[in-house]
């Protein structure tokens, strides 16, 4: 795995006049995690779209290993990025194997049968090699969002960002998702999770950042944001979550 | 009430018009409306494309066409194409009235088919392209293969309809002028029918009529059920090769 250094430097995004990012920093340090907190409406999860370009910055950089990529090409900077989806957003027209199939034929031009036995592997790896021929819709919320987590690691994506990739599922269904996202960050994958569970956030996060109203309040490791809150705000915040 | 029934169900002469609907009348409608069907798809599809578009120079002729043809009588459509451009027509196609009728009958189709396909494709949920373009996927690319795939399979009732209406709008070729091989099932019924001063004629070209639609409109009742159980019409996208998607 070949995994990137992420910087978010000064980073601004506005839906007309409404300003949503203002000013976010941002370092999230190759082969580890990051995990975002904060209130609904802070910021969160447009930080995520503006780091792969699917919102446009009016401001700031985005840097992978120190190089910035904010002029870059987005279709060519969104293949370095892969993107964990609430909602799994799997192409519901095909099949679970064409769902990975179908991005390395179009983006990386591999040939049908590398990318057949690429996507199979894969696959493998979140333990779904056997629903292949299946529709998305003939599978469990938890295996939909595990079979989109391989579908963005099997372009080799140098970082992985996860817009709260468990919310959207059953209780009994979190655990299994989370424990792959777990093994993905032991396994060197430079990450960034919104998430609003906090326990993962506790225990598998490298570093814990907090925002608020369109920018990091606090960040630190997670026994520090956690343990010892510096910010009004997020000791507010986390007497409201815990 | 016998003189009724002689009217409208004279076997006599629907014996005789049988055999010129089905060789002669059958085919012909057969063939406007399905080369109709063809254009007026791939026609369609390009003008809801067009329709969709974030430039506005794009959008707006797109706009103009279907409120031109969605809001003609068909018939009026059907004349001013069929014999308003018969001069410039004759050198390629000599004076065989079905090129232009199906032009006609395709461009009026395009309008309503465009709709359709504006309105499935718009009934994607976003999160679909969303998931194809942050794998990297280009935005024509995530249209073709992601977007209008899904939105196609979404309106095929309503486009099953529209094919429908072909069938039968395809009739108004008759007043572009046909020669007896050129007839279709209404011209054909209807000469019988002028000639015997019997309506048995027409009542049989509407049967072999209904032998159409009747089953199409059973096709749309079937693929609605179909694509709201979820589950595939057909089980194999090209790249399934395990075995058929089943869900």
């Amino acid at each position: 795995m070949t995994s990137s250094s992420l910087r978010v430097a000064d980073l601004h995004v506005s839906f007309g006049t409404l300003e949503v990012l203002r000013g976010v920093d941002l370092l999230v340090p190759r082969g580890s995690t990051t995990c975002v907190i904060g209130p609904s409406g802070s910021g969160k999860s447009t930080m995520l779209r503006a780091i792969n370009q699917l919102e446009r910055p009016a401001r700031g950089d985005v840097l992978l290993d120190d190089v910035s990529v904010i002029g870059a090409n987005p279709d060519q900077l969104r293949r370095r990025i892969g993107m964990v989806f609430q909602h799994f957003n799997l192409f519901a027209h095909r099949s679970v194997l064409d769902n990975l199939v179908l991005p390395l034929r179009s983006v990386l031009r591999l040939s049908k049968e590398e990318a057949r036995e690429r996507a199979l592997r894969y696959l493998g790896d979140v333990g779904l090699a056997e629903k292949a021929p299946y529709r998305p819709s003939a599978l469990s919320g938890g295996q939909r969002q595990r079979v989109a987590i391989a579908r963005a690691l099997a372009m080799e994506p140098e970082v992985m960002l996860f817009d709260e990739a468990t919310s959207a599922l059953d209780p009994e269904l979190v655990k299994g998702v989370l424990g792959l996202m777990t093994e993905l960050s032991a396994s060197g994958m430079t990450m960034v999770v919104v998430t609003h569970e906090m326990g993962f956030a506790r225990s598998v996060a490298d570093q814990v950042a907090f925002m608020d109203h369109g920018r990091v309040v606090e960040v630190g490791g997670p026994a520090e944001v956690f343990g010892a809150p510096t910010s009004p705000r997020l000791r507010r915040f986390l007497d409201q979550v815990l | 009430m016998s003189d009724l029934l002689d009217t409208f169900l004279n076997w006599d002469y629907i014996a005789e018009v049988l055999p010129d609907l089905l060789t002669t009348g059958l085919v012909n409608t057969l063939v406007l409306a399905g080369f109709s069907a063809v254009l007026g798809t791939v026609l369609g599809l390009g003008l809801a494309l067009l329709g969709l578009s974030h430039r506005r120079w794009l959008r707006w002729p797109a706009r103009v066409y279907t409120d031109i043809f969605r809001g003609l009588p068909a018939i009026v459509t059907i004349l001013l194409v069929g014999q308003g451009l018969a001069v410039v027509a004759r050198p390629l196609f000599g004076t065989n009235p079905y090129p232009l009728g199906i032009l006609a009958l395709s461009l009026i189709a395009s309008a309503y088919i465009g709709e359709i396909f504006r309105a499935g494709i718009q009934s994607v949920d976003k999160g679909q392209s969303e998931a194809a373009r942050a794998l990297g996927m280009t935005h024509t690319a995530t249209m073709a293969r992601v977007v209008v795939p899904q939105g196609i399979r979404r309106v095929l009732p309503a486009l099953v309809n529209q094919f429908i209406s072909l069938v039968k709008d395809s009739s108004l070729v008759y007043f572009l002028g046909l020669l007896a091989s050129q007839r279709e099932l209404f011209r054909i019924g209807q000469d019988l029918a002028a000639n015997t001063g019997n309506l048995s004629p027409l009542v049989a070209a509407g049967l072999v009529y209904l032998a159409i639609t009747v089953p199409l409109t059973h096709l749309v009742n079937f693929v609605d059920r179909r694509l709201r159980d979820g589950r595939p019409v057909r089980g194999g996208d090209t790249l399934d090769e395990l075995e058929p998607a089943r869900g």
